[in-house]
């Protein structure tokens, strides 16, 4: 069964049709990526699913329950997060602070405790910078603590959104090796992307998106092989 | 010793500017709107107090107590009530709501207790503190404590539990701290309740010193905060703070030198434009993090 169904989803940003209704599934323990252009579509989905934004008609069934209309903090409250796209760690805040507010559901102070010393694991730069305010971080330093942040609240669906935006290309492949390992240690991921080329690699199923509809589905590797793709996204 | 009284004097009024400061400038930095009804809750709190003065005549920390519990309430109700129900809808229209709201508890007030002015001495703390050739009232110093103890308390509330932390999220990325999980309705009207709470503290320190209680009792002393948040910073609790207690110095110097006396009010809010013209975000407020 399907962690995660969304079923004709449409979303409207006034008049303007920003999702045509679009469906697609996420199965617990795979990769899916959602790849496109920008202003395809992707962040609305995101945001639709995460309940930022209400969408007009449509389903989103989180393990077998309907989502749609619910609170954004309830969502949260089921085991599903979002690393938002541009990062939005909270400046003012410490990096220890930040990863405190992403264990706000978890009422376990020192199980909240051991939590914040694994993430440190997971992320050493963290740990050595634990007592500076987030707005002082490099961009690949902040995007590590807002997959910490969003780890904190042990979500079983994690979706991430452009997670290599803005990032050198180390760090970039830094960042999709440990959404590889975070899949590897049991967390399902959604993940939106505008590098298709390094999402299709790491990804067990993706879909295409442009302007507010699916075109095209498939396995990462059919997709990365796939005619249209590559001209459209892989660069020839 | 003249001068040190004096600023004394300004430091105990800033710093009940400063509790009133407080609740426009979270509000503001949470709810992202102008609560222009915040001015009056300081007078409704006073009615709670006159009436329960009424009531129990003599138990004068009972009536302040009731007043404050009345005023943390309504600031709750007004919040969920009036402007819950227009979150996302264009500032504008909340702005009005809140004018709205403002002239609602005035009119009230007038139809429930009429127009003419009701003397009411909350707390009579009489006599002074004299050290050598200074004088300082009591009421001065009780007003003074109270309101670092506030302001402390609130800073530790902000900085060190979970809630006043998840406040600071709020403020900062309404739908990220949502995608933390936290509930932002919540978290606003827990900051509707303790601003509401703070202004009718405020209250007391002002029938203190002046102890004649109207409809509009509010207004002044809430434009006057509202400029000290501005001045300060709009959004930024330390702001407040150093706004608020800037306005009651700068008022209580004004008030001593005859020449300038009469303009005082004209004197704070041409600094609150000096202030704007070279720090457009106020002393301490922060220019948002651009979008990377």
């Amino acid at each position: 069964m399907a962690l995660l169904e969304v079923k004709d989803l449409q979303v409207y940003y006034g008049v303007i049709q920003a999702l045509k209704g679009i469906s697609f599934e996420v199965n617990e323990g795979e990769i899916v990526t959602l790849i496109g252009a920008n202003g395809a579509g992707k962040t609305t989905t995101m945001q639709s699913i995460m309940g930022l934004i209400h969408p007009k008609s449509g389903e989103v069934i989180y393990d077998g329950q309907s989502i749609v209309g619910m609170p954004t903090n309830k969502i949260v409250q089921l085991g599903m997060t979002q690393v938002p796209e541009g990062r939005r760690v909270f400046s003012e805040l410490t990096v220890y602070e930040n990863l405190l507010m992403g264990a706000y559901i978890n009422k376990d102070r020192s199980k909240v405790k051991s939590d914040i010393e694994e993430v440190y694991t997971l992320f050493p730069r963290l740990g050595e910078r634990k007592g500076q305010l987030a707005g002082m971080l490099s961009g690949g330093e902040q995007q590590m603590l807002a997959m910490g942040r969003a780890l904190m609240s042990h979500p079983k669906l994690m979706m991430l959104d452009e997670p290599s935006m803005g990032l050198a290309p180390i760090l970039v492949s830094q960042v999709f090796d440990m959404i590889k390992h975070l899949n590897e240690t049991g967390t399902t991921i959604l993940l939106v992307e505008q590098n298709a080329e390094k999402a299709l690699s790491i990804a067990d199923r993706a879909y295409v998106m442009e302007i507010g509809e699916i075109t095209l589905s498939g396995t990462g590797k059919e997709l990365a092989e796939s005619d249209k793709v590559k001209e459209a996204y892989l660069g020839g | 010793m003249e001068f040190i009284s004096t600023l004394l004097n300004g430091l105990s009024s800033g710093g009940t500017y400063a509790m009133i400061a407080l609740g426009y400038t979270m509000v503001y930095g949470i709810a992202k709107m102008l609560n222009f009804a915040h001015g009056d809750v300081i007078m409704v709190g006073g009615y709670i107090m006159y009436v329960m003065m009424l009531l129990l005549s003599q138990n004068v920390f009972l009536g302040i107590a009731v007043a404050v519990v009345f005023c943390v309430l309504l600031g709750i109700l007004v919040e969920r009530l009036a402007y819950r129900p227009l979150r996302g809808a264009s500032p504008l229209a909340v702005l009005i709501t809140a004018i709205g709201v403002s002239y609602l508890f005035q009119s009230l007030a007038l139809i429930v207790f009429k127009s003419s002015p009701k003397m009411l001495s909350v707390l009579q703390i009489s006599g002074a503190l004299k050290l050598g050739k200074l004088s300082v009232d009591y009421s001065t110093i009780v007003t003074l404590a109270v309101a670092a103890a506030v302001m402390t308390a609130l800073t530790l509330f902000v900085k060190k539990t979970k809630t006043g932390r998840a406040m600071v999220a709020v403020s900062e990325d309404r739908d990220a701290a949502k995608l933390m999980g936290i509930n932002v309705n919540f978290i606003i009207m827990i900051t509707f309740a303790i601003g509401s709470g703070l202004a009718a503290l405020a209250g007391v320190f002002m029938l203190m010193k002046a102890p004649s209680l109207s409809n509009t009792f509010g207004a002044m002393p809430g434009i006057k905060a509202f400029t000290a948040a501005v001045i300060g910073g709009i959004g930024s609790i330390p702001g407040a703070m150093v706004g608020g207690i800037l306005l009651g110095v700068i008022e209580a110097i004004s008030f001593k030198i005859p020449l300038i006396a009469p303009y005082t009010d004209a004197i704070e809010f041409s600094i609150l434009i000096i202030i704007l013209l070279v720090k457009p975000t106020g002393l301490l407020g922060k220019r948002r993090r651009e979008k990377v």
